[in-house]
């Protein structure tokens, strides 16, 4: 096994790229990320490891904007993401230099999966450690798109999906608990798959939330403060009303 | 015979530039925007060869849209024009862009300002300017009559004065011309000032 490891160019002889795979536990390892599409909104959260006192958390911002009309949110090496994003940034004015158009969600998608896939098929060079979510808005029918992509370079796109710490557990509540919603619902839906994995409170999370007129908008920790109490009363509700119907019994 | 010309008044700058998109002796068009939206709070009034005008200013304004993603905060009008001039500087002894370009621009702290720029890399911050022809009387006129925070009004007024000087003495003298001002709310369209109008 370990000779197979060595430089990402070999395969080994059961058909693994072991460093794409360890490239994925370092996802895995990464900061939780969840991404939820909305008919008319569409938000990205990511939790928010404690910060250190002395560090100024505003440099430190986790959700990117590639275009006025496109958001990225990440799980796993942060420097690899600084890379992977400003090749995006670049790429997306070139697009509109050469072919007078915004890109499409879907074209800033697959040049980014194309890049993370070329550095598996280089010599010398290791894959970038993150899976991306990418957020956005058609420029031309105006529907709103979320794709993932990851470090084989495989993309897909999703109504709803997580990645980073506990993807498993985000994405299992986001199948049981989807479904079509607008605005502050879209908003609600994020955080709660969040909060299914991250300590609850404002200073844990980061929100931002894309619209087709107002582009992409971060959340100030006071209003992700409300609507965790928001929900956290929905939830106590739930609670009393499902023991109140036993009682009556 | 483009003509394009700009000065500062009070909190804004105003770009003024012909219309006309000319080829030998043909008329193209007489609607051609030559006053570019940089940013949220910059306009480039460009002049000369036309392939060059747009080649070069949308490369310009691409550059700055970047800048202001990787940086999440827009450029200085003087980053700007500095930029600007680089680009031109580095093109010149290998492959010129022939344009000649006014940058205006409104910054929070700074207020508005306006930068000349010429097709050989020359870069002044000024406070009234013009290119071409049309820069004879243009000049001559702003030398006569601007001082420092004009109103809205009386600048208008002087472009106004400008803009009938040229329409009466220059031998070809282009019909339409369109003005575009920049603000603390922003880089917008002002008006057109039509004697020939595109049906």
């Amino acid at each position: 096994m370990a000779r197979y490891d060595r430089a990402i160019t070999v395969f080994s002889p059961d058909g693994h790229l072991f460093q794409v795979e360890y490239a994925l536990e370092a996802v895995r390892k990464g900061n939780a990320a969840v991404g939820v599409r909305g008919t008319d909104t569409i938000v990205l959260g990511v939790e928010k490891k404690a910060t250190p006192k002395l560090q100024d958390s505003r440099t430190m911002k986790k959700i990117a904007s590639l275009d006025s009309h496109i958001a990225l949110a990440c799980a796993g090496l942060k420097a690899d993401a600084r890379v992977l994003i400003n090749r995006a940034r670049i790429e997306c004015q070139s697009h509109r230099l050469t072919l007078e158009d915004p890109v499409t969600v879907e074209y800033i998608t697959r040049y980014i999966a194309g890049l993370q896939q070329k550095y598996t098929q280089s010599g010398g060079v290791r894959p970038f450690g993150l899976s991306t979510l990418i957020v956005g808005f058609d420029p031309y029918t105006g529907a709103p798109s979320l794709y993932q992509t990851d470090p084989s370079g495989t993309f897909s796109a999703w109504k709803a999906n997580a990645t980073g710490r506990n993807s498993n557990s985000m994405r299992e509540f986001l199948e049981k608990n989807y479904k079509e919603t607008s605005g502050q619902e879209t908003v609600k839906l994020a955080i709660r798959a969040l909060l299914e994995v991250v300590e609850s409170g404002g200073k844990n999370i980061e929100i931002a939330v894309m619209t087709k007129e107002q582009g992409l908008r971060q959340f100030e920790e006071s209003e992700i403060d409300a609507i965790v109490a928001e929900i956290e009363s929905e939830k106590a509700a739930a609670e009393a009303a499902k023991k109140a119907p036993s009682k009556e019994t | 015979m483009e003509c394009v010309f700009g000065l500062v008044g009070d909190g804004f700058a105003v770009i003024v530039a012909d219309t006309s998109a000319v080829h030998s002796i043909l008329v193209h068009k007489s609607n051609e925007d030559k006053i570019m939206i940089l940013d949220s709070h910059k306009l480039l009034g460009v002049s000369g060869e036309a392939g060059d005008r747009a080649q070069f200013t949308e490369y310009i304004q691409k550059n700055v849209h970047l800048y202001q993603f990787r940086n999440g905060i827009a450029l200085t009008t003087a980053a700007a024009a500095n930029f600007t001039r680089g680009e031109l500087a580095t093109a010149l002894r290998k492959n010129p862009y022939f344009v000649n370009i006014l940058l205006a621009g409104y910054d929070k702290d700074i207020g508005p300002s306006l930068y000349y720029i010429d097709y050989i890399a020359t870069l002044h911050k000024i406070d009234k300017g013009a290119f071409g022809y049309g820069s004879y009387f243009a000049l001559s006129l702003m030398d006569r009559h601007y001082h420092s925070g004009m109103s809205l009004a009386e600048a208008i007024d002087l472009v106004d004065k400008i803009i009938a000087e040229i329409r009466s003495r220059l031998v070809v003298a282009p019909p339409n011309f369109l003005i575009k001002i920049v603000d603390k709310d922003g880089a917008k369209e002002f008006a057109w000032r039509e004697s020939i109008s595109q049906a």
